[in-house]
C-alpha cells in the first residue's frame, strides 16, 4: 500500500442543469483504486454511480452537466476539466469503457474488427492491416469463435453475449491501466452474465488491471468484486473490502439492501423487506443523512446533519457515513442481528 | 385450473424457416399455485404465456381453462369473455401502458368495456390504486408523471380491478431497481393469497422466481427440461441444463462466490429456427450421449411431481 493509488477521486461533485432547477447528481465522492484490484460500485437507478465514472472518462455532456468540485487523478495526472483533445489521448487508452447496451454503444454501420482496429489506429497510431489483425486477436482472446470470420462481421450479426465480448475486446485494444465496466451484464441472462463476469476476471488478473464495476445486483458484487462503495443519493455511505461490506454492513442502507433480496442459503423461507418510501429528491437535497427519511433507525441528528465516514475500529479501510457508528451512538441491537444472519449462512 | 398438451407455437419466417418457439409444451397450473417459469431470453417463455391467453394463435396442441378447452383462435368476443377471469401484467412498464391515456383511463378500462358507469369505475380505481399502494388522487396523472416501480403497479392494478382468477405476469420485475423488485413481488404475493389467485410468473431470475413460486418449471429453446416443486428443483437440479444455470445464477455471498468454479457452460442457446429431433440442449450438454442429438427425450417422473426430460433418467 506505499504506491500511491492508480486513481484517486477526491471531493467529485456534478450537478445537471434542468429546467426543474439544478439536479445534484453526484455530491462530494471520494475513492481510490489501486492497480490490479477489482472496485464494485453499488446502488440504485439516479444514485449518482454512472455520473461519477461518466465524469471521470469525461462524457458528460456539458451543458447541462457540469462538475463544480473535485478532482481525479490517474497515476497522478489530472482527468478532470481536461481540454477535449488531452481526454480523447487518455479515453480509450489509458482508461477503457464497456457500457451496458452493447447494441446502442457500438457502430452500426462499422464492421466490428473495423471498428477495435480503429482504437488501435487511433491511440497507437497502427496501420490499417496490421490494427485489423490484432483485432482478430482480441476477439479471439475474448473467446469469440471463428474471430477471422466475425471480424468481418456488423454489430446486427451479433448476439448481446457476443456483442459484449466484442465490446470489450475493444476497451482493452491498448492494454489501459483501468477499466472502467458501466453494467455490463444487466442485459444479459445469467449463464453469459457469468461467461463475462468469468471473462473480466480472468483478463483483469492477467494484466494487472483495475476494474470499477457499476451494478446493482449485489449477487455480482460478490461474485467479483475485492473492494466495494455502496452509493445512495449522490454520495458513497459505506465502503470497504468486499467481506466487510458483505458480513459486517454498517450502514442500514446497505443491510436494507440485503435483505430485499431473496437468500437461497442460510434462511431460505427469509421474508423479502423492502425498503420503504424513495430515494430523496436531489434538486433539494436533505441536510441531513440522504436515507433518514427511510431509515428503521433514524435519530434526530440524522435529520439534522450529514454524518461524516466513520471508520470501523478494526481499522481495516472500512468506514459508513451514518450517525449509529459515531462512538457515542445508542446500540442497535437488530442491526448486528442482522449481520449475523447473513455470515452464519456463509 | 390451466392445462396446455404439447402445445405449439410456431413463426413462418419465410417459406422453409421455421422458427420453433414453443415446441409440444404440456403442463399444468393448479387452483391458488404459482409457478414459475424460467429460461434464458429466447427460449419461449414469453410466447407461451402469450400463446396461451390467446395473445399469439396456436399452432398446434390444446390449451385449457378450468376443464374448458380454450379456442385455437381467440375472436373478439372470447378475448371480451376470458379477460374477465384471465389477465396479463407486462414486462415494461415503460411500453406497456399508454402515455395518451389517463392513469383513471388506463386502470379502469376493463371495467368501463364492461358496461360499468364512469362514478363507480372511478370508486374502484380509487381503491385499487390505494390497494398497489398508490395514492388515489394520482388517477388523473398519465404515466410519464411516475417511476418505473410505480408504472408497475399501475399494470398491475390494471390487471387485479377485473378480479381475475388467473394472471400471467410477464418478467414483471425484471425492469425494476432491487429494493422496488422487492415491493413488487410483495404486492402480488399479498394479491395472490388475498385474492386466491392463479400466477404464472415468467421471469429470468431464479432466485426470486425461487422465493415466490411454489412449482417451477425451466425452459430451454421452446421445451420444458424440469418441472418440479421449487425448492426441489433449485437445490437439487436434475437436468444438466438447469443444474448449470443454477450453477450460473450468483449468490450475494463473497465467501460461496469464491468457492465456485468458473463457469463451464460454454456457447449460447442455439437457433431455434429449423430444429431437428433430438434434445434441444445436446449440442452444449456436458453429459450428452450418442443417442442425445437424435432421440427426443421423454419427461420422466423421478420423484412425486418432479419430472425431467433427460435420457440420463430413463
Amino acid at each position: 500500500m506505499s504506491n500511491p493509488p492508480l486513481l484517486e477521486v477526491e471531493g467529485l461533485t456534478v450537478e445537471f442543469e434542468t429546467y426543474g432547477g439544478v439536479v445534484k447528481a453526484v455530491r462530494g465522492v471520494d475513492f481510490t483504486v489501486e492497480a490490479g484490484e477489482v472496485m464494485a460500485i453499488v446502488g440504485e437507478s439516479g444514485c449518482g454511480k454512472s455520473v461519477t465514472v461518466q465524469s471521470l472518462m469525461g462524457i458528460i455532456p456539458m451543458p447541462p452537466g457540469r462538475v463544480t468540485a473535485g478532482s481525479a487523478r490517474l497515476n497522478g495526472a489530472e482527468l478532470l476539466g481536461l481540454e477535449p483533445k488531452a481526454a480523447n489521448a487518455f479515453r480509450g487508452k489509458e482508461i477503457g469503457m464497456i457500457f451496458q447496451d452493447p447494441m446502442t454503444s457500438l457502430n452500426p454501420t462499422m464492421t466490428i474488427g473495423d471498428q477495435i482496429a480503429e482504437t488501435l489506429k487511433v491511440h497507437r497510431g497502427i496501420p490499417g492491416q496490421q490494427a485489423f489483425e490484432s483485432a482478430i486477436k482480441l476477439l479471439e482472446m475474448t473467446h469469440i469463435p471463428e474471430a477471422r470470420k466475425r471480424a468481418t462481421q456488423y454489430p446486427f450479426e451479433f448476439s448481446g453475449g457476443m456483442l459484449q465480448r466484442a465490446m470489450i475486446a475493444q476497451s482493452l485494444a491498448c492494454s489501459p491501466s483501468l477499466l472502467i465496466a458501466d453494467e455490463p451484464t444487466t442485459a444479459l441472462d445469467v449463464t453469459i452474465q457469468a461467461q463475462i463476469l468469468d471473462l473480466i476476471k480472468t483478463l483483469q488478473a492477467q494484466d494487472a488491471m483495475a476494474v470499477i464495476l457499476i451494478t446493482h445486483d449485489l449477487a455480482v458484487v460478490a461474485r467479483t468484486a475485492q473492494k466495494v462503495c455502496v452509493m445512495y443519493a449522490g454520495q458513497i455511505i459505506e465502503h470497504g473490502s468486499v467481506d466487510d461490506i458483505f458480513y459486517q454492513s454498517a450502514h442500514p442502507y446497505t443491510l436494507g439492501l440485503k435483505s430485499a433480496m431473496p437468500s437461497n442459503i442460510g434462511d431460505r423461507e427469509k421474508s423479502l423487506n423492502p425498503i420503504p418510501g424513495s430515494p430523496p429528491d436531489l434538486f433539494s437535497p436533505p441536510l441531513g443523512c440522504g436515507y433518514a427519511p427511510r431509515c428503521p433507525h433514524a435519530m434526530r441528528v440524522c435529520h439534522e446533519e450529514n454524518p461524516p465516514f466513520f471508520k470501523d475500529s478494526n481499522n481495516t479501510g472500512h468506514a459508513a457515513r451514518c450517525w449509529l457508528q459515531a462512538p457515542n451512538a445508542p446500540s442497535v441491537p437488530e442491526l448486528y442481528q442482522s449481520n449475523k444472519i447473513a455470515s452464519d449462512g456463509a | 385450473m390451466i392445462k396446455t398438451l404439447a402445445l405449439k407455437k410456431h413463426f413462418q419466417l419465410a417459406r422453409h424457416q421455421t422458427l420453433h418457439a414453443v415446441d409440444g409444451i404440456s403442463l399444468e397450473i393448479a387452483e391458488n399455485e404459482i409457478l414459475g417459469l424460467v429460461g434464458e431470453s429466447g427460449s419461449g417463455k414469453s410466447t407461451f404465456g402469450k400463446t396461451l391467453i390467446g395473445l399469439h394463435e396456436r399452432t398446434s396442441g390444446d390449451a385449457f381453462y378450468q376443464g374448458e378447452p380454450l379456442p385455437k383462435k381467440f375472436t373478439a368476443a372470447d378475448h371480451l369473455r376470458y379477460s374477465k377471469e384471465i389477465q396479463m401484467v407486462f414486462q415494461d412498464p415503460y411500453a406497456s401502458l399508454n402515455p395518451r391515456m389517463t392513469v383513471l383511463d388506463i386502470v379502469g378500462e376493463g371495467l368501463s368495456l364492461r358496461g360499468m358507469a364512469r362514478s363507480e369505475v372511478q370508486e374502484q380505481v380509487a381503491y385499487w390504486l390505494s390497494r398497489v399502494g398508490l395514492h388515489p388522487d394520482h388517477m388523473s396523472r398519465y404515466p410519464h408523471e411516475f417511476s418505473g416501480g410505480q408504472r408497475q403497479r399501475i399494470g398491475i392494478a390494471r390487471a387485479m380491478i377485473i378480479e381475475p382468477k388467473f394472471v400471467v405476469c410477464d418478467e414483471p420485475i425484471s425492469a425494476l431497481d432491487v429494493s422496488v423488485q422487492a415491493q413488487v413481488v410483495n404486492l402480488l404475493e399479498d394479491l395472490q393469497r388475498s385474492m386466491g389467485l392463479t400466477l404464472l410468473f415468467i421471469a429470468h431470475d431464479l432466485s426470486m422466481v425461487r422465493y415466490i413460486s411454489d412449482r417451477m418449471a425451466v425452459m430451454y429453446l421452446g421445451t420444458l427440461v424440469e418441472t418440479g416443486p421449487s425448492d426441489a428443483v433449485f437445490f437439487s437440479p436434475q437436468h444438466p441444463y438447469t443444474q448449470l444455470l443454477i450453477e450460473s445464477n450468483p449468490e450475494p455471498d463473497p465467501k460461496l462466490e469464491r468457492t465456485r468454479s468458473a463457469q463451464i457452460l460454454t456457447g449460447e442457446i442455439t437457433s431455434p429456427v429449423n430444429v431437428g429431433p433430438g434434445c434441444r440442449f445436446s449440442d452444449r450438454c456436458p453429459k450428452a450421449m450418442p443417442h442425445c442429438s437424435n432421440e427426443t427425450p421423454e419427461p420422466i417422473a423421478i420423484a412425486t411431481d418432479h419430472i425431467v426430460a433427460c435420457h440420463l433418467y430413463r
